[in-house]
């Protein structure tokens, strides 16, 4: 255990080049993920704070259920529309990067959304009568809420982004765990444990957890700064 | 696109029920241009209510409120809340976000802008982020986004409810600059004191009636109703 501890410290100490590729692999499809998800998810999230259409109540329902997707059940689903029999067959990518950062989207997507919409919600409360006192219409009160809860979907970004970095299911799935192609932290950690090799394992889960435990300084510190900048 | 003036502004038979209540109760008034009205009446009374109705904000559950000019765009009528939301940005961009919101071309702005902040005294706090700015300033600052269009009409509710004197007396300067500038003041408020300072006639409100209309002199002396009369006395029973 400790010996395997040690190993894992001398590979992070000496950027272990098998090492460093899998975060960057990793860190590139979870944040490229984090950034469509978000693309789509804030103004999801916006247009169902502010909209006022039949089925709106069903569809929050919906949405925060999905928040809680099995990451496996989304990567078999995204692997049958991949696969060469699949609707999405023609397109190649399955076992490749970019199928990877297709399924922790659709994974993520609903976190961002719901989230959002309900920052976005709480603050359309608070400023729903001014808005249209000032003749706001529907999409300018969305985009104008959008900007100002910022901070508050800052969280929600963060949020995904820390599903995408630590979940294993869906990537392994549509990626295949191919060795310098598709492995990411994850999955490496669930192979090299089943194999026995520890150091590798461990040393990735360190960095994991030093990542999630960054990003989440950093967004907390920005979001406390900024409220007392801006009130 | 409109060229006639939006006053008088009729109220006929204006009622509004929410949740089985009568909040207002068949108002028949006409606000004319000029003189500024105060909407006086105890808590509850229906005074922000009656407000939303001219502005806009709500619809009459029966009676009509009618502009005796269509409203156009930019709206030519404004209102203040008592407690007015800020935007997370700074006191310029809340005042250039109402410009753009009433389609002001961009370049056009930042000196309407800063015309704004001066007519109430905020042209150096003009970069401040408008969330941390005290409870005065934030009300002067709702003056200026309100008023930066210079509109015929501007509706106060409550505007200084929750200020204290100081800022209270800020704030009414900067009521009364508009006032002076030819804009139609329709203010609501319970302070006896306020009315008397800032209003030239008075509509005072009972239990969502309309009790009594009379010039400010006039009603504080010689008021017509028992309500008001008791109400000047301050021995009107606080209304949930």
């Amino acid at each position: 255990m400790f010996e395997a501890l040690g190993t894992a410290l001398n590979l992070l100490a000496g950027l272990d080049p098998k090492l460093v590729e899998i975060v960057l692999l990793s860190l590139s499809v979870s944040l490229t993920a984090v950034g469509l998800a978000a693309l789509f998810g804030f103004p999801l999230g916006a247009a169902i704070a502010v909209g006022r259409f039949p089925g709106r109540q069903t569809l929050i329902v919906l949405l925060n259920a999905c928040m809680g997707l099995p990451p496996v059940v989304v990567g078999l689903v995204i692997y049958l529309l991949l696969s060469r029999a699949g609707p999405l067959g023609s397109l190649g990518i399955l076992f490749t990067p970019p199928a990877m950062v297709i399924a922790q989207t659709v994974l993520i997507l609903p976190i961002i959304a719901a989230l959002s919409r309900q920052a976005i919600e709480d603050a359309f409360r608070e400023y729903d009568e001014q808005l249209r006192s000032l003749g706001a219409n529907r999409v300018q009160v969305a985009l104008t809420l959008l900007w100002d809860t910022r901070f508050s979907l800052l969280t929600t970004v963060l949020a995904g982004f820390g599903r995408a970095a630590a979940e294993v299911g869906a990537v392994m799935i549509v990626g295949g765990n191919i060795d310098g192609v598709t492995r990411v932290m994850t999955t490496t950690i669930a192979l090299e444990t089943s194999k026995g090799d520890l150091p590798l394992a461990l040393g990735l889960g360190i960095i994991l957890i030093a990542i999630v435990i960054a990003v989440n300084a950093a967004a907390y510190l920005t979001k406390e700064l900024a409220q007392r900048r801006y009130g | 696109m409109s060229n006639g003036k939006l006053l008088p502004l009729r109220l006929e038979g204006v009622s509004f029920t929410a949740g089985g209540r009568t909040i207002i109760d068949g108002i028949w008034l006409e606000i004319e241009a000029g003189r500024s009205t105060v909407i006086l009446g105890a808590n509850g009374a229906g005074k922000s209510v009656l407000m939303r109705l001219m502005h806009g904000l709500l619809s009459p559950t029966s009676g009509r409120v009618e502009w005796s000019a269509p409203e156009g765009r930019p709206r030519k009528q404004a209102m203040v809340f008592q407690r007015p939301v800020m935007l997370r940005r700074s006191a310029h961009a809340n005042v250039a976000y109402a410009l753009k919101i009433a389609g002001v071309a961009k370049a056009q702005r930042a000196a309407q802008v800063r015309e704004a902040l001066d007519g109430v005294g905020l042209a150096h706090l003009a970069r401040r982020p408008a969330r941390v700015l005290s409870g005065g300033e934030q009300q002067r600052l709702a003056l200026a986004r309100a008023g930066a269009l210079h509109p015929e009409v501007l509706f106060l509710d409550e505007p200084t409810a929750s200020l204290d004197p100081g800022a209270t007396r800020e704030v009414e300067s900067a009521i009364r600059a508009f006032d002076a500038a030819g804009t139609k003041i329709v203010m609501a408020t319970h302070n006896l004191g306020q009315a008397r300072r800032l209003g030239d006639e008075i509509v005072f409100l009972d239990r969502g009636r309309l009790v009594e209309r009379a010039p400010v002199e006039q009603f504080f002396s010689k008021p017509q109703s028992a309500q008001a009369a008791a109400f000047i006395k301050g021995e009107l029973p606080w209304i949930g």
